[in-house]
């Protein structure tokens, strides 16, 4: 019996990091919303590694904190361990990573939901989405109770038709022992939407009880751990190292001598998986003569003996795994706890969204995270805040959010997603963005608090912090641009002894701040009276300043790429009138319906020949019917 | 509005070695202004609307390339409705290339195909019922220009460019891995090795600049040959082209046995004629030795001067020779008409034009002048083997080339100034696309590929 369980103006289908970060945006602007989950254990869960951030990922996380979600805050308050990557590589790479602590990061999670104003948390399994004409109208659950919403966020990641895989054993089954979702999969076919499937894999984990330390090689974290919100203040609690080992010649034996015995190379799965995460079988095989490979350990949360063996995932049959393990440095007599094993999952073939992450064919729906062929805790986050945000904006009948690759990350990610597909599970990569000096993880901010703002997301709090350091940033750039040194001994004295040249006549201290040998702390130290200020305006001035060159020309860049972007493609045009686009463009163009002229330009198969002819067609049409333009 | 400035050689380029290169956008006068020395001091930015200066071209280091004529075309009033500047040369195909290099060196970037004509419909210049037309044009440009890269491509330049872009992918991938995955065990790239790949790759840009800079057409000048059955007066040709007995001649037919190469400038266009041995079915070993190489030169040739002579009228071995001929772009000379006029070229007429036809008495010095006129039209109006669509391509590779050596050189600098591996990363990315341009592939795709199959990543 079906019954009307509740009217709300958001549904979010799904408690992963997606949904989570999807349902707290909607409730956060406003939007009575309701959150459904499989199962209350599972809101936030981390089926992988435990662990957030990282080039590009950290960037994401900071990204989505900088708009007002929660992943940044919810990492800060759990986390076990705190380290800063690549600080020898350049500003924008520097790339924030923390250990989480599972079980926390779930709890506090979970309680962010319970507490959320407008926002109510529910058990329950979606078999089907209810759609009248092209629009969504809300959710039917097994057991009939009916939700009715204008909006609807799909985020049931690798749950759909999921498929576990360990050896020659497989079993229906989600992540983690939990059932999969068979019915919404059939739904999304019913109203028209393609399905693809993917794998993905994890490795083993083990008591740390059972194993030898002394024969690994500690992975402190920092000594100043760096928070991943900018709202967080800092704190240093206590780190738990990781651990690194490396697979041995023994291991790699093991493992070709069992490959029949691996449901990848039997034909077995049919999904394909990431060229980033390969099991290590497939290591072993691509990479034959690496005679070992990385191994980390790395603790699963603070009261746990668990530990994650990170570098280790694999599909073959238990029995070999345990073996393979024993014969790794550290874990001669290791104890395991949970079997590695793959997964293959259904996907949505993300060139069936918007930008906005609506779906082309049906109003109202969107779908955001691992079930859009994505793979990672914070581009599913990532995806979740946006999704989130425009289904609040839809319900209000405004124009959805959408950034930029020139704006964020997030950007970069939805559009690839969007624009170019993917064929493997996708990872987030400093490599894919063009503007990566200006993307940095330490600006994410400056980039974004005031579109988070102007969307109802950013709290009064959040925009009175972020208000301030620009104000300090400005304030201090324009002190070192009025303030001058003289040539005098002492100086001179400290130029040399920072490896720099001596000045010849008064020289400001931006230019000096510009020398790569000088740093900000530099100049405090030779001037003594220096402002007071917090670390992240002087870093920022310190970046700024230095980097000003590159900055410029990166800005230069996006202003030629805006000027294609900002060029909208209207609703209405019919490709096929068009006489001369090439056949591969036009039926791309057919498919995809980019929103822009810049879009457009990034898919493969339509050259600038069809993207000029495509703006005089435009051109055509906007003059033949001016009110419609 | 679009407001990058464009330039390109304006099109059809008239007779007589004018050639007009047309730059428009915001940057238009600037970018001029810094290449033009008028004769009486006056700059382009007060000149009047459509008025004419005198003056010259000067490339940035400060050496005259042509005397030319400029006007200023300020938008709306101009045919895009930009600022408009037109630069008119009078020194011929060299000088109109080198300007319109110089052109791009101080600013402006090479037009795409149909890019005056479309900004001219954009900004409103051209009328709704032109919409199609401009449309039509962009793609028969595209596909010309398209046509003539890719001829060009399978050649040595696209092999060199291939290998260049390859050795900056790998060096690039090799970064990013390190950046992307900074705790898996890949062995980070040190400076001094990024350093030494790049000073490696800039060399071979240079090498490439300089060969490939003025195009194989304009170094080695247009291919030429004359062709005829033997004694037609094939070397009198060459001859009276070169003003000069550089062949040998005589009543004897099967004179010339080896193929005669020479360069010839008319009218400004750097020719290379040659002059072959004349076709026939041969007894003779030797002269069948130059009959075969007569072939193969013919095979490679932009033009062909298909020679008959007149006292004969047309034989068994003219109608062989035309065969061969017919595909090629070709002028049939009537030699000899000195002897006799009224010779019947009726089998022939249908493949060939009235104009491509030319009477000609070498004896006594007639029908030059024709031939010649002949010749530089063909060249202007880019029919002989697309000789417009070919300079432009080449510029643009030149073009590419050169940004491709400032970002190179740019990772020098970085280097220098200890600045961090990333901002190499931009140049060097930059570097890769701008090599790209002359192949047409991008960088992202390429990278990552590069990444996952050289480096063991994973976790
Ligand atoms: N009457 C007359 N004789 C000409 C004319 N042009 C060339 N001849 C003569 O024709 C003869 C052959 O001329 P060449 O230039 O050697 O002919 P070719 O085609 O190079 O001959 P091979 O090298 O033997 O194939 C010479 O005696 C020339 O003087 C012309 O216009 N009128
Ligand atoms: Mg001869």
């Amino acid at each position: 019996m079906e019954y009307l369980a509740g009217e709300y103006d958001v549904i979010v289908i799904g408690t992963g990091h997606a949904g989570c970060e999807a349902a707290l945006a909607a409730a956060r602007m406003g939007c009575k919303t309701l959150v459904l989950t499989l199962n209350m254990e599972n809101v936030a869960f981390m089926p992988c590694n435990p662990a957030v951030g990282g080039p590009a990922k950290g960037h994401l996380v900071r990204e989505i904190d900088a708009l007002g979600g929660e992943m940044g805050i919810n990492t800060d308050e759990t986390n076990i361990q705190v380290r800063m990557l690549n600080t020898g590589k350049g500003p924008a790479v520097h790339a924030l990573r923390a250990q989480a602590d599972k079980k926390l990061y779930q709890a506090r999670m979970k309680k962010v939901l319970e507490n959320q104003e407008r926002l109510d948390l529910k058990q329950a399994l979606v078999e089907r989405l209810l759609v009248k004409g092209e629009s969504v109208e809300g959710v039917v659950t097994r057991t009939g109770a009916v939700f009715k919403a204008r909006a609807v966020v799909i985020t049931t990641g690798t749950f759909l038709r999921g498929r576990i895989i360990i050896g020659d054993v497989s079993y229906s089954g989600g992540p983690n022992g939990q059932a999969p979702s068979l019915g919404l999969a059939e739904s999304l076919k019913e109203i028209g939407l393609e399905l693809g499937r993917f794998k993905t894999g994890t490795p083993p984990r083990v008591n740390r009880r059972s194993i030898d330390f002394s024969k690994m090689i500690i992975q402190p974290g920092d000594e100043k751990p760096h928070n991943f919100s900018f709202m967080s203040r800092k704190r240093y609690r206590e780190q738990i190292p990781c651990w690194l080992t490396y697979t041995s010649e023994e291991t790699h034996k093991i493992i070709r001598e069992n490959l029949h015995r691996s449901p990848l190379y039997s034909g077995m799965i049919e999904g394909i998986g990431p060229r980033y995460c390969p099991s290590i079988e497939d290591k072993v095989v691509r990479f034959a003569d690496k005679p070992n490979h990385q191994i980390f350990l790395e603790p699963e949360g603070r009261d746990t003996e668990e530990m994650y063996v990170q570098g280790f995932s694999t599909s073959l049959p238990e029995d070999v795994q345990i073996k393979m393990l024993r014969t790794i440095p550290g874990l001669e007599r290791v104890e395991m706890m949970r079997t590695g094993y793959a997964i293959e999952y259904d996907y949505l073939p993300p060139t069936q969204l918007k930008l906005s992450l609506e779906t082309k064919k049906i109003k109202g729906l969107f779908s955001a995270g691992q079930l859009n062929g994505t793979s990672g805790y914070e581009e599913a986050a990532a995806q979740g805040i946006i999704a989130g945000i425009n289904a609040a904006l839809y319900v209000r009948d405004r124009e959805p959010l959408i950034l930029k690759r020139s704006d964020a990350y997030i950007g970069v990610l939805i559009d690839d997603l969007v624009t170019k597909g993917t064929n493997e599970p996708y990872r987030i990569m400093t490599s894919r963005a063009e503007y990566r000096l200006l993307l940095r993880q330490d600006n994410a901010d400056l980039r974004l608090t005031q579109m988070g703002r102007s969307v109802g997301l950013v709290d009064d709090e959040r925009y009175r912090v972020f208000e301030q350091k620009s104000r300090l940033i400005e304030q201090e750039k324009n002190r070192l641009a009025e303030t001058s040194v003289a040539p005098l001994e002492e100086v001179q004295n400290f130029l040399l002894s920072k490896g720099s040249s001596e000045i010849k006549q008064h020289t400001l201290l931006i230019d000096l701040l510009k020398r790569p040998e000088i740093s900000y702390a530099d100049l405090r130290r030779l001037m003594g009276d220096f402002p007071d200020l917090p670390e992240e305006v002087a870093e920022q001035v310190e970046v700024q300043v230095k980097y000003e060159g590159y900055i410029k020309r990166q800005l230069e860049q996006v202003e030629r790429f805006k000027k294609l972007e900002n060029k909208k493609i209207p609703e209405w045009i019919v490709y096929d009138e068009i006489k001369g686009l090439s056949t591969e463009a036009r039926q791309k163009l057919n498919k995809l319906r980019p929103l822009s002229v810049g879009q457009a330009s990034r898919i493969s198969g339509v050259s600038p020949a069809d993207i000029s002819i495509l703006l005089v067609y435009m051109e055509q049409k906007r003059r033949e019917a001016p009110e419609e333009a | 509005m679009v407001d990058d400035t464009i330039a390109a050689i304006s099109t059809p380029i008239g007779a007589a070695g004018i050639g007009i290169v047309r730059v428009s956008g915001r940057q238009a006068i600037p970018i001029v202004e810094k290449i033009f020395r008028s004769l009486k001091k006056r700059k382009l930015a007060d000149a009047r609307n459509y008025s004419l200066l005198y003056g010259h071209i000067v490339d940035l280091e400060g050496r005259v390339i042509d005397e030319v004529l400029v006007s200023v075309m300020r938008g709306p009033h101009s045919f895009t409705a930009e600022d408009v500047v037109e630069i008119n040369c009078h020194g011929g195909v060299v000088a109109v290339r080198k300007t319109l290099e110089t052109v791009f060196r101080a600013g402006a970037r090479p037009a795409e195909p149909g890019e005056f004509s479309k900004r001219a419909f954009l900004n409103g210049r051209l009328d709704l019922a032109q919409a199609e037309s401009v449309m039509d044009l962009i793609n028969a440009k595209t596909e010309k220009s398209l046509k003539v890269a890719v001829n060009q491509l399978e050649g040595k330049l696209s092999v060199e460019i291939k290998k260049i872009r390859a050795e900056l992918l790998e060096l690039l991938a090799h970064i990013e891995a390190g950046i992307d995955f900074p705790e898996h065990d890949i062995e980070e790239v040190s400076r001094s090795q990024i350093e030494q790949k790049t000073r490696d790759i800039l060399g071979k840009i240079d090498a490439l600049i300089d060969s490939a800079g003025t195009g194989k057409v304009f170094r080695e000048g247009l291919r030429t040959v004359i062709v005829g059955k033997p004694n037609v007066g094939k070397s009198s040709l060459l001859n009276a082209l070169l003003k000069e007995k550089r062949a040998i001649v005589t009543d004897i037919p099967g004179t010339t046995r080896d193929v005669i190469e020479e360069i010839v400038s008319i009218r400004g266009i750097p020719l290379k004629l040659v002059d072959t041995a004349g076709i026939r079915e041969t007894e003779d070993l030797v002269e069948k030795i130059g009959v075969q190489k007569t072939k193969e030169v013919f095979e490679e040739a932009d033009l062909v001067l298909f020679m008959i002579d007149a006292s004969t009228g047309i034989t068994e071995d003219d109608r062989d020779i035309f065969r061969l001929v017919k595909g090629k772009r070709n002028l049939v000379i009537v030699n000899k008409t000195d002897i006799r006029r009224d010779i019947d070229i009726s089998d022939m007429e249908k493949y060939v034009e009235k104009e491509d036809v030319i009477e000609t008495s070498l004896l006594h010095g007639r029908g030059l002048d024709k031939l010649e006129a002949r010749i530089e039209e063909l060249v202007y109006s880019g029919l002989a083997a697309g000789q417009e669509e070919l300079l432009v391509t080449n510029i643009r590779h030149k073009n590419a080339l050169e940004k491709a050596r400032r970002s190179v050189e740019g990772v020098l600098k970085a280097l220098d100034a200890h600045l961090p591996t990333d901002c190499m990363a931009i140049d060097l990315k930059e570097a890769y696309d701008s090599l790209g341009e002359i192949t047409g592939e991008t960088v992202s795709e390429d990278l990552i590929d590069q990444i996952f199959s050289r480096f063991c990543i994973g976790k």
